[in-house]
């Protein structure tokens, strides 16, 4: 069991007795990179809002390296190196991408570092590495407001990076972006994964095609099947509830 | 010590329903809409002083109308209050939604011209604002004919023409047209609206217990407008509408329902509410143009401390605030105290806290203390919507 | 919108020089604040103006939480009543003989000073009091308030009744500290010269100044670099950052404390220039009048903060002169004006006229504005950014 990086034990949600996520088992290896797909309200992103401490669950448990995560903040979270990426791209829409970036990179995140430490000259060649990986060395400077949704969707990626965890959670990285600019982001979270434990929701079968190793299909708040994309594909289960509805989109 | 515990819990509760009587109108504005609105003491303020004037109406109609005057009084002013209400909605606040801090401080500047508004409103001021509305309204009327986009720069000089005309003809009448233009309406200390006859005295119970008249009044008017609103909200077509817009605003326009307007009817009625509050609170006091700020922190605290968006939220926190502020403020706490032997550094204690504003004190520190376990309220909103 | 009021990890050189040209303004402003103007303007008017410059000394506070955090206090008088009603209290106590009690005391029946009045006796106490004990109390407030969670309107109208209270405790506190009435200083000595001398007085003004320049100095180095960044962060989206590893309730509470620490300065200067200081300074007025000075100047422009709150409380001293009724109806349609018109304060739309003018001539394009979209959580605001959006 130790060598799971996470491990959830008969997770449920309930806001106010609809049950989000219902007895969810779930648990994947270090290094390991899975995407969870099912269909809306499936209670994908609320699986990751259990993970990172936004939401408590109402009964069970969540792990990360064996450590549990319930009862504590999110700060503490992602200090033990779970990083999120939110499904609508959340960054400062004020501060630039070079700032963005900087903010998620520091490593001592107390009042009193922010305020005296300086950037070290280390980070900012990470950073300056980060802004080429995700094209926006160009748009460095200019408010991250300016940028286009794609731009801050893998802005918001850079910051996962830049904040170097061992756990990337990664909401919908693709919507909203073009079929070139998927593959880019599929080819990113690739090289990633090389290095990283992560986590992918997506829609986009494509897409999951194209990153998929191991696919776990959620369906009203537990685990429907888990396996190889082709697997679970072909399970008559899944088709019923998810890939049959969108068979036309495929 | 039975009579003592049952007056305490009346004048608690009928503090509570005046408290509650004047968040009842917040709590629709600010629970349903999300707006603050800092100037909802001046629109009580507004009905305080419709009650005045309907006052001394009825009193020219002679003594036995007079004791009736209330009648008239309760639905002009929430008449008058919600129109001003309305004028504030489409005037300002509608540009501000989704912007809660400047919503803030805009109506702060609202309630500061209000407050002005009554201290200086004469004749001359009033033409002034026909002149006003009319240039400004009638110019846009002809501009929008003309053109078929109006600049924002056009309306800026517009605004500009109509205000200093307006402004010109108010002063020229104000100095040249005699006093009948120049008097003030109202004088500029408080006015006094005399209770009728049948709401002084009280119900008297037993040897010492006395209800006052007013007071009952009160907690039956708050009452009865809970259930208008209840009644409102959850029975009625607008009601429905109200509750959808403020749950999905885009969904509601989506099916046709004009949001526009609900959110100036929204608004309305919950100034009209304040102009109920403050025909109710006539009844205890002298009017005056300050007299909105007195209620009008307290009553947010009541909104805050029930939980934002919860009707049955604001009933029990206003109970609740009301009775330890009379239990605190009334020293009725410290004198339970003095009697029990070894209480007496609690007596004291207690006994430093008994004066109402000394009171104030001690139920912030205790509404402080209360969000550290409950922070968005007794009655908290669930879902998505309110994590932002 | 702030995005250019802090400034960017310039290269080196270029930085250091920028900070120079602003170092070296900011001696020459202050300069010519302490040495010509004394000598253009009359007694009466150096005083107005120094109590002026005492309110842009809040005016910071208030812009380094509001306009650069995103906090809307509406409590900053409890602060700069604090500050006052401190060395007000030393002024008293040390002007009288041993064992004398200032007047009003006796008047209650006190015959012995009370205890937490006791350390006023001494100046270096008073003098760390003026600003530690309104940043320790706003540091508590935000604490209790920050680590809840609350925030937005439920922080403003939370500091409004904190206000409020603090309004009727000392209102109410007769035997300790003179309830309605307040402190008077102007008979008092400071250092054996009385304090309503004209020679104290211009002293006082000078300090002022100085305070001015330091108060604006803290607050550029803590707008500017990293940390400056951090309360941008949090105003723009404060949640996010908590899934980045940072707990922002740190970061609130200390910018709060320096915010109120400011205003307690910034009180004491006040105080001493006008002669009391009484529960009014707790006015819930007075402490939105505050917000205005830098809606109006600027918000999240340092520069803004201060000219507001001079222009506009000049604006009001020469309005209330003359026609005191029209002041609270032209205050009112400041309000209006500013939030409706000019979101962004004279300041703020000028740089970017200006930076606009600038750009075309160098054949760049505008550049854009984006408000803060403060209240909103991206990840289920949409539908009312949609709304915003839309206009
Ligand atoms: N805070 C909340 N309160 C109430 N219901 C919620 C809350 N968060 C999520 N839900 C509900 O839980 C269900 C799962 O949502 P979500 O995890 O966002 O689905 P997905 O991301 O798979 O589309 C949805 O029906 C949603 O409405
Ligand atoms: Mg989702």
């Amino acid at each position: 069991m130790s060598a799971k990086i996470l491990d959830i034990e008969n997770v449920t949600v309930s806001f106010d007795g609809f049950k989000a996520l219902n007895n969810l088992n779930f648990n994947m290896d270090e290094g390991e990179l899975r995407v969870i797909i099912g269909p809306n309200g499936a209670g994908k992103t609320t699986f990751l809002d259990v993970i990172t401490g936004k939401v408590q669950p109402t009964e069970g448990k969540a792990r990360f390296k064996g450590k549990d995560l319930s009862q504590r903040p999110e700060h503490e979270i992602a200090r033990l190196g779970i990083g999120r990426k939110f499904q609508t791209p959340r960054v400062y829409l004020n501060l630039t991408p070079r700032e963005n970036l900087e903010l998620s990179c520091n490593r001592h995140k107390n009042v009193i570092a922010t305020l005296f430490k300086q950037l070290s000259s280390a980070e900012r060649r990470t950073i300056g590495g980060l802004l080429e990986t995700i094209g926006l060395e160009t748009k460095a400077d200019v408010p991250a407001a300016l940028l286009s949704h794609g731009e801050k969707q893998w802005l918001e990626i850079g910051m996962l990076v830049a904040q170097s965890p061992d756990l990337l959670l990664v909401d919908e990285p693709v919507a909203g972006l073009t079929d070139e600019e998927t593959e880019k982001t599929g080819k990113l979270l690739m090289s990633l994964a090389e290095s990283h434990s992560i986590v992918v929701i997506e829609h986009d079968m494509e897409f999951v095609r194209q990153i998929a190793r191991q696919v776990t299909v959620l369906h009203q708040g537990s685990v429907l099947c888990e396996g190889t994309m082709s697997e679970v594909q072909n399970d008559p289960r899944v088709i019923e509830v998810y890939l049959g509805a969108q068979e036309e989109e495929v | 010590m039975i009579e003592g515990l049952i007056g305490g819990l009346f004048n608690g509760i009928s503090i509570g329903a005046v408290l509650l009587i004047v968040a009842l109108g917040l709590a629709i504005v600010f629970g349903l809409m999300g707006v603050i609105n800092l100037a909802h003491g001046e629109l009580m303020m507004l009905g305080a002083y419709t009650t005045y004037v309907v006052q001394n109406g009825f009193k020219a109609m002679g003594e036995s109308a007079l004791n009736f005057y209330i009648f008239a009084a309760l639905p002009l002013s929430f008449l008058v209050a919600a129109l001003v209400g309305l004028a504030l909605e489409r005037g300002v606040i509608r540009y501000l939604y989704g912007r809660p801090l400047e919503t803030l401080l805009a109506t702060w500047g609202v309630s500061l011209i209000l407050r002005q508004f009554v201290r200086s409103v004469n004749w001359a001021m009033i033409v002034g604002l026909v002149v006003l509305c009319g240039l400004f309204f009638g110019g846009r009327w002809v501009l929008q004919r003309s053109q078929r986009q109006v600049a924002g720069w056009m309306t800026a000089v517009l605004l500009t023409l109509s205000v200093a005309i307006a402004v010109a003809v108010g002063l020229l009448l104000n100095q040249n047209a005699g006093v009948a233009f120049s008097r003030p309406w109202f004088s500029a200390r408080n006015v006094d609206v005399t209770p009728p006859t049948w709401l002084r005295g009280g119900l008297a119970l037993g040897t010492t217990l006395q209800f006052p008249y007013a007071r009952l009044f009160i907690i039956v008017l708050t009452i009865a407008c809970l259930a208008g609103v209840y009644w409102f909200l959850q029975r009625s077509a607008w009601g429905l509408r109200i509750r959808a817009v403020t749950q999905n605003r885009s969904m509601s326009a989506c099916l046709g329902i004009p949001t526009e307007q609900v959110d100036a009817l929204t608004f309305a009625l919950g100034s009209g509410l304040a102009g109920i509050a403050g025909c109710a609170v006539t009844l205890l006091g002298s009017v005056g143009p300050n007299l909105g700020s007195n209620y009008i922190v307290d009553a947010f605290m009541v909104v805050v401390v029930g939980g934002v968006g919860k009707l049955v939220g604001s009933i029990v926190a206003a109970l609740v605030i009301g009775i330890v502020t009379y239990l605190v403020g009334s020293g009725t706490l410290a004198l339970l105290f003095t009697s029990a032997e070894g209480l007496q550094p609690l007596a004291a204690f207690f006994t430093f806290f008994a004066t109402t504003s000394m009171a104030k004190v001690m139920v912030f520190a205790l509404i402080i203390t209360f969000l550290q376990f409950k922070p968005a309220g007794m009655f908290p909103q669930k879902g998505r919507t309110v994590e932002a | 919108m702030a995005t250019d009021t802090f400034v960017r990890p310039k290269k080196g050189r270029q930085a250091h020089q920028r900070l120079l040209v602003e170092v070296g303004l900011v001696i020459a402003i202050a300069l010519v604040l302490i040495l010509v103007i004394p000598a253009v303007v009359s007694g009466f008017r150096l005083g107005l103006l120094g109590r002026f410059l005492a309110l842009a000394i809040v005016a910071l506070g208030i812009d380094l939480i509001w306009g650069f955090t995103g906090l809307l206090s509406l409590g900053h008088g409890i602060f700069f009543a604090l500050g006052g009603y401190a060395l007000a209290m030393y002024l008293q106590i040390n002007t009288l003989g041993d064992g004398e009690l200032p007047e009003f005391f006796s008047l209650y029946g006190v015959t012995e000073l009370p205890w937490f009045w006791q350390p006023f006796y001494s100046l270096p106490f008073t003098l760390l009091a003026v600003f530690i004990i309104p940043a320790v109390v706003a540091g508590v407030l935000g604490y209790l308030v920050f680590r809840n969670r609350i925030r937005g309107v439920y922080f403003s109208i939370l500091t409004q009744a904190a206000l409020v209270v603090f309004f009727n405790f000392f209102n109410g506190q007769q035997e300790l500290i003179n309830g309605t009435n307040g402190l008077k200083t102007d008979t008092s000595t400071f250092l054996g010269v009385e304090v309503g001398s004209s020679s104290a007085q211009f002293n006082f003004y000078i300090l002022t100044v100085v305070f001015l320049a330091l108060a604006y100095a803290l607050c550029r180095w803590l707008t500017s670099g990293r940390f400056g960044r951090m309360l941008i962060a949090i105003r723009d989206d404060e949640n996010r950052m908590r899934f980045s590893g940072y707990d922002p309730t740190g970061f609130k509470v200390l910018v709060f404390a320096v915010s109120g620490a400011i205003a307690g300065i910034a009180g004491a200067l006040y105080t001493v220039q006008s002669g009391i200081v009484s529960p009014q300074y707790m006015d819930i007025a007075f402490s939105i009048e505050m917000v205005i000075w830098v809606a109006v100047g600027g918000r999240a422009t340092l520069v803004g903060a201060i000219l507001g709150a001079v222009f506009v409380n000049l604006g009001r001293s020469l309005l209330s002169e003359s026609f005191p009724e029209i002041w609270l109806f032209f205050q009112g349609a400041l309000f209006l004006l500013v939030v409706t018109a000019l979101p962004d304060g004279v300041v703020g739309w000028l740089r970017y006229r200006l930076s606009d003018r600038f750009r075309r001539w160098f054949g760049r394009s505008r550049s854009v504005v984006t408000p803060p979209l403060l209240e909103l959580d991206p990840d289920v605001g949409a539908e009312k950014r949609e709304a915003i959006d839309k206009r």
